[in-house]
């Protein structure tokens, strides 16, 4: 359940990105996931809906991007989209590999609400 | 270090924000926003208080049950005052494992979580007023039992130790990639009762391992048994990650474990900030 850490600590960033641009509301906040970030996307939603009551993200809706592993292969070269528990690579085998997407957990977008 | 990723933001100028031009009213804001930016800060935080007094902190981390606190009695033990230890304890009630440290003559602070399932970098560092720092040489951070959620907490650690213990199946790595995969060292526990169990293999294990691509080395021990002979692989490890640490620290260098969200954080695409104009009565135009 560390997401309710993690939610508190990206609804703290919310708040003083839309406080530094004058925001009258956060509309969406998007999220990119990794799949081997270890945050579970469900209890991420729902840690959101407990936290962001009476917050300026009240009404914000929380779109959660899920990224998939990639692995680049030192070896052959070839880029592939692998499961999580099988990062090597699927076409010569070689464990000498590179994770470049599927750790991640970044704030990606915001939507705010400003006055005229 | 170049201009066009965004690799030579560093901790200290980041959250970045830039402001670009307005385009038909809407302005667009990039921003670079890791969602563990404040653990993260306070972890290189606790990484320098450790590395002014040459300290090592080595983050043991495990289901619970698979052996951490008797690892480190035996590691005690082994080491007998050649390294200068400390221990931090997590755990969600009781001083137990502290006391058991305690009597072995090693300072323990405790750290009850209460219902956290992890520690974090923020928890370390208030612990840090309970321990000396400068009268050690390792600091053992034995991390709340749970192969999930404290893998994604940097602490200001330097290594860590991922334990699998023979009773737990060796389909673990398989089972918690995210875990097994920030691993710098994998010890396998409790070899001593290998001959009772039928579904545990060592070269099992490590090969689950190798497939989430790992290179960290594996030790198979026992801490029950004091000739164990991976138990001197693992005060070998030890003993030469000090040096190496040590080596760094003269070349004005760190040591950072396994997993740095760092770099894919600023290979990323940057974040956007999008506005949406609304009248005060909170119309849209």
């Amino acid at each position: 359940m560390h997401e309710l850490s993690l939610c508190e600590d990206l609804l703290d960033q919310v708040k003083s990105l839309a406080q530094q641009h004058q925001a009258t509301k956060v509309a969406s906040i998007t999220v990119k996931i990794g799949v081997l970030s270890g945050v579970e996307p469900l209890l991420l939603q729902s840690a959101f809906e407990i936290n962001r009551v009476d917050t300026i993200a009240g009404d914000a809706i929380l779109i959660i991007e899920q990224q998939a592993a990639q692995i680049v292969c030192e070896q052959c070269g070839i880029e592939s989209e692998v499961p999580p528990k099988r990062l090597y690579c699927p076409l010569c085998q070689s464990r000498e590999t590179r994770l470049t997407a599927g750790s991640e957990m970044i704030l990606e977008r915001l939507e705010l609400d400003t006055l005229v | 270090m170049c201009n066009t990723c965004g690799c030579n933001i560093t901790p200290g100028n980041r959250p970045l924000v830039l402001a670009e031009k307005p385009a038909k009213g809407a302005t667009t804001v990039t921003v670079l926003k890791n969602l563990l930016d404040k653990n993260d800060r306070q972890a290189d935080h606790n990484r320098s208080h450790f590395d002014a007094q040459r300290v090592l902190a080595v983050n043991l981390m495990s289901s619970p049950g698979s052996g951490k606190t008797a690892l480190l009695e035996a590691t005690i033990k082994r080491l007998n005052g050649s390294l200068r230890l400390a221990v931090i304890e997590g755990d969600l009630e009781t001083e137990n494992d502290a006391a058991r440290i305690r009597a072995h003559g090693v300072p323990a602070h405790q750290i009850t979580t209460g219902t956290a399932c992890h520690l974090d970098a923020h928890l370390i560092h208030d612990s840090l007023h309970h321990i000396d720092l400068s009268s050690i040489d390792i600091l053992f951070i034995e991390n709340v039992g749970n192969l999930v959620c404290p893998a994604s907490f940097d602490l200001g650690h330097h290594l860590n130790v991922t334990l699998l213990s023979t009773t737990e199946g060796d389909d673990k790595p398989a089972k918690y990639p995210v875990m097994f995969r920030a691993a710098d060292l994998m010890l396998i526990t409790k070899t001593d009762l290998l001959p009772f169990l039928d579904d545990f293999l060592p070269n099992r294990a490590e090969q689950a391992l190798r497939d989430l691509a790992s290179k960290a080395p594996v030790i198979n021990l026992s801490s029950r048994q004091n000739s164990d002979a991976g138990l001197d692989a693992w005060i070998d490890w030890l003993n030469e990650q000090m040096q190496l640490h040590r080596d760094r620290l003269q070349n004005r260098q760190t040591t950072r474990p396994n997993i740095q969200r760092d770099g894919q954080l600023l290979h990323s695409d940057p974040a956007q900030l999008r506005f949406r104009p609304v009248l005060k009565d909170g119309l849209r135009i």
